[in-house]
Formats: C-alpha cells, sequence, structure tokens
C-alpha cells in the first residue's frame, strides 16, 4: 500500500483508459475549434463518450440523449450523455466557453450560472436535470448590438478582475444577487460572492464593482 | 482531465415516488439516488463510487415545498438548503434551522442541495472519499486512525474501527428540534426520529443513516414542540465558505423566568452521529440560565472524549460552544 496521504483518486484503478481517449487528447484543441466553429455539435462524439461503445442505445426508460436546453433565451437541440455535466455541454457542445471549468468539484464558482433565476455551478450539475428550466450564461449578457451589460461595465470601471478567469463567475453571481436586493450593503453582497473563489484574491476590487453596478442599474 | 470523468450510467427521472421506489428496488445496490447531485457527483468524479444507474428525485414533486400542518411543519426532502434559509416560517420558528442551513456549503450549493441529501449525504474523510479500501469501503483499516494518520478532522467519541464524523450542518439543528423523517419503502412508510435516524459504525460501518437500499426519505416533519423556543447555531470552520465543521454545535432552551426548563443541545463533527449533549442538559435543566450554569455543564461536553492524534483542539472548541450555547441563546 502506498502512503495513503500522497495517494491520487484513481491511481489504483484497473480499468485502463476508454477506447479512443489517448488519442482524442491529442486533438483536443483541435476538437473544441471545430465545435465552436461550426456550432453544431450535436453528434460529437470521442471525448465525452467515456465508456460508451458506439451504437450503445440506453436502457429502457432511461433519458433520451437528444434534448432542448433553453440556454440565454434560445432553444438548443444537443445531445447530452446521461453522465455529462452541464458546464460540459455548455463549453464543448454549444461553444460557450466563456463560462469556466476549474475544480470541477464544486469549490471555486468559475463555472457559476444561472438557472431559473439562482446561481448554480454548472460543473456540479447532470444536464438532463435542467429540464425545462432557463440557463443563463456570461454570454447572454450583452446587448443587441454587442454592448456590455451594466455590470460587466462596471467591473471594467472599477478594474474588478486581475486574471479575470474566474470573473464570468463573479458576474453571474452578482446578477443575482441584484436580482434579488439591488441595494445591497457591502457586506449582502461579501455573502452573495462568496461561492466564488479568487486566485488572484480580488475581492476587494470585486466589491467595488458590484457596488457600482447597483448604483448604475 | 479523464480523472474528472464520470464513468458512464444510465440515468432515469421518475415523476412520482412509486416510479423512484420501483426502479430502487430493481436496481438493488447498483442504483444510486441523487436529489440535488452536490455530494452525489464528487464520488462519481473520483470514481470512488461507480453506480450503473442514478435515479434523479428532483422531479417528484409531491417531495418538494414546506408546508404547515397541525402538529408542525413538513419540509419535503427535496426543498433545497436555500428554501430553508429563507423559508419565513422556520426563520420565525425554528430559527436555529435557517441558521445552520444559512452556514452550509456555498451559495451555490445551498440554491441546488436540498435538505434529504444533506442529511443522507455520505462522511467526508478524505482517506475514504479519494477511494481508498479502508474500513467503511468494506476494507480491513482504518487510515486516518493511526499514527501518521491525518486526523484532524476525525471524531473524539464512538469510534468502532471507523474515526470518521457526522458533516452535515442540518443535522444536529433536526435532532435538537426532535424532528421525524419519514422513509418510504415498497412495503409502506415508517417514521424515525432525527435522533435514530443517523448511525454509528457500531451499528453499521458502510452506512452513516438507517436508510437502505430502495427506500427514500420523503420528507421531515419538525413538532410544535419547540417552536418559538430560545436557539443557538454555530459552526467552526477553517473558512466560512465551503468548508465542512470542525465542530458544530445547536441548541434548543426553554426558559421561564429565568430558569431552564427544558434544553436539546447537539454537536456535529465530533462523532459519526450528531451527537447529544445529554450530561449538559441534565447539568443546565431546572438552573438559572447564566454564565454559571453555562460553564458548570460546558464542563461535561467533552467527558469521555477520546482524541486521535492531531484533534484534541477539538475538546476545548467543543466546550466552548457548549457553553456559549447556554449563555447566548
Ligand atoms: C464543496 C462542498 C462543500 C460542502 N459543504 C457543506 C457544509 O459546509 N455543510 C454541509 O452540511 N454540507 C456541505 N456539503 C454537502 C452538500 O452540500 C449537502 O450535503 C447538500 O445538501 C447535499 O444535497 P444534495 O441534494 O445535493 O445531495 P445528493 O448528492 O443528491 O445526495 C447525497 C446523498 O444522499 C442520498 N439521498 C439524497 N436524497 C435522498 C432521499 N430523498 N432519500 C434517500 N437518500 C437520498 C443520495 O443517494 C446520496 O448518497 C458540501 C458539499 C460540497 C461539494
Ligand atoms: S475514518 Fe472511517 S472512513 Fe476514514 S479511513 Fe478510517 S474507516 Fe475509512
Ligand atoms: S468548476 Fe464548478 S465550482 Fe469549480
Ligand atoms: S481575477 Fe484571477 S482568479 Fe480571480
Amino acid at each position: 500500500m502506498k502512503d495513503p496521504t500522497t495517494y491520487f483518486p484513481g491511481d489504483s484503478l484497473n480499468e485502463a483508459d476508454p477506447p479512443g481517449l489517448s488519442a482524442f487528447r491529442s486533438s483536443r484543441r483541435a476538437f473544441i475549434k471545430g465545435v465552436i466553429a461550426s456550432g453544431a455539435v450535436a453528434a460529437s462524439s470521442g471525448y465525452l463518450l467515456s465508456g460508451c461503445a458506439p451504437g450503445e442505445g440506453p436502457a429502457a426508460g432511461s433519458v433520451e440523449r437528444l434534448i432542448s436546453l433553453n440556454v440565454n433565451g434560445r432553444i438548443r437541440r444537443v445531445d447530452v450523455l446521461p453522465n455529462e455535466t452541464l458546464a460540459m455541454t455548455l463549453r464543448y457542445k454549444l461553444g460557450l466557453t466563456g463560462t469556466k471549468l476549474a475544480c470541477d468539484r464544486g469549490e471555486c464558482g468559475a463555472c457559476t450560472v444561472v438557472i431559473d433565476g439562482m446561481t448554480n455551478y454548472s460543473c456540479s450539475t447532470l444536464t438532463h436535470t435542467v429540464g425545462s428550466r432557463s440557463v443563463r450564461t456570461i454570454e447572454g449578457l450583452e446587448g443587441p448590438d454587442g454592448e456590455l451589460h451594466p455590470i460587466q461595465q462596471a467591473f471594467i470601471d472599477e478594474l474588478g478582475p486581475q486574471c479575470g478567469f474566474c470573473t464570468p463567475g463573479q458576474i453571474m453571481s452578482t446578477v443575482v444577487l441584484l436580482e434579488r436586493n439591488p441595494k445591497p450593503t457591502r457586506d449582502e453582497a461579501r455573502r452573495a460572492l462568496s461561492g466564488n473563489l479568487c486566485r488572484c484574491g480580488a475581492y476587494d476590487h470585486y466589491l467595488n464593482s458590484v457596488m457600482r453596478a447597483a448604483e448604475v442599474i | 482531465m479523464a480523472k474528472d470523468m464520470m464513468t458512464r450510467f444510465e440515468l432515469y427521472q421518475p415523476a412520482d415516488i412509486a416510479g423512484a421506489l420501483e426502479l430502487a428496488g430493481k436496481l438493488g445496490p447498483d442504483g444510486w439516488l441523487i436529489a440535488g447531485g452536490q455530494d452525489s457527483l464528487d464520488w462519481f468524479k473520483d470514481r470512488a463510487k461507480r453506480p450503473g444507474a442514478v435515479v434523479d428525485l428532483s422531479r417528484i414533486e409531491s417531495m418538494r415545498g414546506i408546508r404547515e400542518t397541525d402538529s408542525g411543519l413538513e419540509i419535503g426532502a427535496l426543498a433545497t438548503v436555500t428554501e430553508i434559509e429563507e423559508n419565513t416560517l422556520i426563520k420565525s420558528r425554528y430559527a436555529v434551522l435557517a441558521d445552520a442551513a444559512s452556514r452550509v456549503a456555498s451559495p451555490q450549493i445551498r440554491n441546488v442541495g436540498t435538505i434529504g441529501g444533506n442529511v443522507c449525504q455520505d462522511t467526508r474523510c478524505w482517506y475514504y472519499r479519494s477511494g481508498i479500501d479502508c474500513y467503511r469501503a468494506g476494507g480491513s483499516t482504518c487510515y486516518a486512525d493511526t499514527p501518521e494518520g491525518m486526523n484532524r478532522e476525525h471524531c473524539l467519541f464512538g469510534a468502532d474501527r471507523c474515526v470518521a464524523v457526522s458533516p452535515s450542518d442540518l443535522a444536529p439543528a433536526l435532532v435538537v428540534l426532535d424532528a421525524s423523517m419519514v422513509i418510504q419503502n415498497k412495503a409502506g412508510e415508517r417514521t424515525v426520529s432525527a435522533q435514530d435516524f443517523f448511525i454509528g459504525p457500531d451499528t453499521d460501518i458502510e452506512r452513516m443513516t438507517v436508510i437502505e437500499a430502495g427506500e427514500i426519505l420523503t420528507a421531515i416533519r419538525i413538532p410544535n414542540t419547540w417552536a418559538g423556543a430560545r436557539f443557538y447555531f454555530e459552526k467552526v470552520a477553517d473558512r466560512n465558505t465551503w468548508d465542512f465543521a470542525l465542530v458544530n454545535v445547536a441548541a434548543a432552551i426553554q426558559v421561564e423566568n429565568d430558569i431552564i426548563q427544558d434544553i436539546r443541545i447537539a454537536c456535529g463533527g465530533v462523532e459519526c452521529v450528531p451527537r447529544r449533549m445529554s450530561v449538559a442538559e441534565d447539568i443546565a435543566r431546572g438552573s438559572a440560565k447564566n454564565e454559571e450554569t453555562a460553564r458548570l455543564a460546558a464542563g461535561s461536553a467533552a467527558r469521555g472524549a477520546v482524541p486521535l492524534n492531531y484533534n484534541h483542539f477539538k475538546i476545548s472548541l467543543l466546550e466552548n460552544l457548549v457553553l456559549r450555547a447556554i449563555r447566548d441563546s
């Protein structure tokens, strides 16, 4: 037995990587680019199909793979595996890469999206559980002519982000905060954004941004 | 990245309890229930649990909502932690539960995680969570209870091969409110008090609750008994967000003319089940609600504790939390 403190989950799995996965790794970037360029992804295979032999259908009564998702006010048809998270669907099938994936464990908030008016970690939500509810991502905030949402503008004006990786999540949490509580105190804002980690530690700048956004909208 | 991919499973989304029970019965140990999925998906991503089929309970309307009844309140097992935190009835009558809810995980997890999932969640011992074949996972060793074991978060009481603790913030609050848990299986319905719902390794080392495969927790009932009592909840964790309690305390106290008529105190993070502070309760009951009583009672809180290498600090933490619960409620 190895020293348990240095054990890494999955180390001892006897299972080999699913067929096709290693080949896929090298072409991951090309795959993502292709997906984004074409926007058409329903039939994409490979990456997410770990453990699925081609042509294998669902068991009786299990979910249908081809579903409709309401994302940023548009109905999108998409082929979703039973074990697929919303972050995966948004980023790798719908090309909405503004939603970030970092920890993939519900511990950072980079993947925060809004579902029916509440913040959710999209990395910790199975896409099939979304159903007919509406999903809003950072891409859904801009106006019809591409102008920034006032919250986005406030984040820029206050120099909120440092590296910017956590910013989409911070903004989505702010969207919900200001919908539910348009004039929050700084402490209420701190609490509302407490599920969004920032490795750069730009917390005070983000709070300045939230308070400015609350003034302008 | 491959390690973050869940292995394949079939996903079922029954529309009612009968459908879910039938699936759960048919699937047996190969099936896994999810409500909000906030605890479950981590297991699947780490591939420490690899169910062949997952039953998503979230479409079952009858398990949602928070209702007033003649005898108190009935909370559907699918009520989210945020709903509990914001519910006006819970805030006005059972504030200890709303306060506990406000300290769970993070806003996003509270928006999705359910009260049912919160009380049924598995322990957070990281040896176990990373898929090691320890006692709780069916093996024959505990990796936490060794001279080098990282056991700062582990138990003070009730060790029996396994030294893991109850992770839930809502569980101690439900125990002090004397809640009853409504469990359904194919044969019908049974109710179990919150106190008896949680089980230690001496009863079954592979489960945290009395729920067996094929059973579903459908609701939680809170009696009127403690409505409007004086309450206290405090959680001490490394960070205010995300981190589980090192120790948490929930208390309900009925006071008349400054005398404690009745009192219930329960603590999480010190045993595999929420631990009732029975001796402290006995000391406090019938005494004046003041600093002196609180000190006397709190002095008994850690009696019988058997600390591990790295968790001696939990003894004074526990005593101080019990003291504050009695003094400051
Ligand atoms: C990063 C992180 C931090 C967290 N911090 C905290 C914390 O500080 N405090 C805290 O208390 N919790 C914490 N949690 C745990 C989690 O938030 C809560 O447990 C949440 O309420 C789980 O609810 P769920 O519905 O999402 O659970 P699920 O994952 O859906 O279910 C959890 C377990 O309960 C079973 N289950 C669910 N519903 C039922 C039912 N109705 N009947 C029978 N079995 C059922 C499932 O089979 C599963 O085993 C944390 C989780 C994460 C990921
Ligand atoms: S404390 Fe329990 S869960 Fe953790 S390693 Fe020991 S037996 Fe396993
Ligand atoms: S990527 Fe979802 S919370 Fe970190
Ligand atoms: S700005 Fe870099 S992580 Fe937040």
